[in-house]
């Protein structure tokens, strides 16, 4: 056991150990960012449809469901940002004097700016839990609809209630647009981390990370600029 | 054959005190003079004038050997593709330009002199895996061990690697993945480098780590300075043999535990 533990704690240590947990959090995060868009796109199907998917995510699993997705998620968001703050800690300790000149010559912007489009999207779900999932500062906790007989949740009120005000559309496009540049870099950068890119592939997964990117900020700005600029549902 | 005349801001330093960029003109520079001539040039004016000349490491000066380095205008070797600063010629170069010369900057790779970098953390990750253990004595037939022509020529592709540390200059966080992926990526493709692969493998990558260059984040700014264009697919290996080496060493047989003659 302790021998297990001690290789284990040499590969988090490694830079390479802990770039592939990025790697391998970083594809669970792309999932769940691909899955939480296909569900809040039901919003545009109807009332009804969205509020019937709240109530299943609710209810999964005898209200279990929701929260082994929790606890996965918060993991997974808990390795990618502790082992990517201590990466780029390393980074920055491993040139102390900087060049009078320094000409990148391949790299993108979105590549070089990871840390900080990073943390900002960690700010931002911070306040998009505490807003939609917490209900701090609102009474959308208080929504309530009947669906087939039953009392649910009203997530569709509460959704055109909280893209009405413009100071969250506005946050919410500026996260979105730098998810878009963390997941243009991020998306094709974990498949060489996880050492299965290749010549032939590498272009393959560069345009399938901009295409994914792209998706993600076409799909999730839907929402709230068809409610605030367009009155969808108000 | 014409004349330039250019403007150099070269990095001074003693040693581990801080340095500075000294402003150094340099008239009548031929054209056809490589890079490190026309440093020579300029320490031989610095020295008839009684000033210290500028230290910069040179040696074979055909692009084989890997000690020249000098970062000139923000790019490792400069703005040539695919070649080392002895191999750059000052053609490349307009008359009235302003140059940059810094040293490959890194923690790493702390500066002697100048332009002149102690580069031996190389040797030191090199000495942790980057060879093949043989028995001296008569080697066997060239041809008892058969290599698909492929494999051969990319073991040579990673062998072209000179050590420069251009990937570490390069590279925004200073990390010799490139480096270290090529010397080590040579060896796990053969058959000569198998038995002691996981070994290697680890060895090299813990020592990387421990001389403090910084890591990996996928931009191939070191593919695009390497004056032997070394793929960044060797990194994607070292990814790859790093995680199986890991996964062997976390939960396969400890030599002492073996019972079988595996």
């Amino acid at each position: 056991m302790s021998a297990v533990f001690d290789s284990l704690s040499r590969f988090y240590a490694s830079s390479i150990g802990k770039k592939i947990l990025v790697a391998l959090t970083g594809l669970a995060l792309i999932g769940f960012v691909l899955g939480h868009m296909i569900g809040n796109l039901l919003i545009f199907v109807g009332k009804d449809a969205i509020n019937e998917y709240g109530h299943m995510l609710q209810t999964a699993l005898h209200g279990g469901g929701v929260w082994i997705a929790r606890i996965g998620l918060l993991a997974a968001v808990v390795i990618h940002i502790v082992a990517t703050i201590s990466l780029t800690r390393a980074n920055r300790a491993a040139r102390l004097t900087q060049y009078g000149q320094h000409k990148a010559q391949v790299s993108s912007k979105s590549s070089r700016i990871m840390i900080w489009s990073g943390l900002t999207i960690l700010a931002f779900i911070v306040y998009h839990l505490l807003h939609f999932t917490v209900h701090a500062g609102n009474d959308y906790g208080t929504y309530k609809t009947t669906l087939h007989g039953e009392t649910v949740h009203d997530v569709y009120r509460m959704v055109i209630a909280g893209f009405s005000w413009a100071p969250a559309v506005i946050f919410y496009i500026i996260a979105m647009l730098l998810l878009t540049s963390h997941l243009s870099h991020g998306f094709s950068s974990l498949f060489q981390t996880l050492g299965v890119a290749t010549d032939k592939s590498e272009p393959l997964f560069k345009k399938l990370g901009y295409a994914f990117a792209g998706l993600i900020l076409v799909g999730n700005c839907s929402i709230p600029i068809a409610i605030f600029f367009f009155g969808y549902g108000r | 054959m014409s004349q330039l005349n250019l403007h150099l801001k070269v990095w001074r330093q003693n040693g581990s005190q801080p340095g500075h960029f000294q402003d150094i003109d340099a008239p009548d520079i031929p054209d056809h003079a490589s890079f490190l001539e026309m440093m020579d040039i300029i320490n031989e004016r610095l020295i008839s004038k009684g000033e210290d000349p500028v230290a910069f490491d040179h040696d074979c000066r055909e692009g084989i050997c890997g000690m020249c380095s000098m970062q000139i205008n923000g790019v490792p070797h400069g703005p040539e593709k695919a070649t080392t600063t002895c191999q750059l010629h000052m053609r490349k170069f307009r008359t009235g330009d302003t140059i940059w010369v810094e040293p490959f900057r890194a923690r790493a790779f702390p500066v002697l002199k100048d332009l002149m970098i102690d580069r031996s953390a190389f040797d030191r990750i090199q000495q942790a895996g980057g060879f093949v253990t043989v028995r001296t004595g008569a080697p066997q037939d060239a041809n008892a061990l058969p290599i698909g022509k492929e494999v051969a020529d990319a073991a040579m592709d990673a062998a072209e690697c000179i050590g420069c540390g251009a990937c570490v200059a390069a590279c925004k966080n200073a990390s010799a993945m490139l480096f270290v992926s090529a010397k080590a990526g040579q060896l796990n493709s053969l058959p000569q480098g198998q038995p002691e692969k996981d070994r290697r493998t680890l060895g090299m990558v813990r020592q990387m780590d421990k001389e403090g260059f910084g890591n990996c984040t996928n931009q191939y700014e070191c593919e695009a300075a390497c004056p032997k264009e070394i793929s960044v697919r060797w990194i994607t290996k070292l990814n790859r043999d790093y995680a199986i080496a890991s996964v062997k060493d976390a939960f396969g047989n400890s030599p002492k535990e073996a019972g079988g003659g595996d």
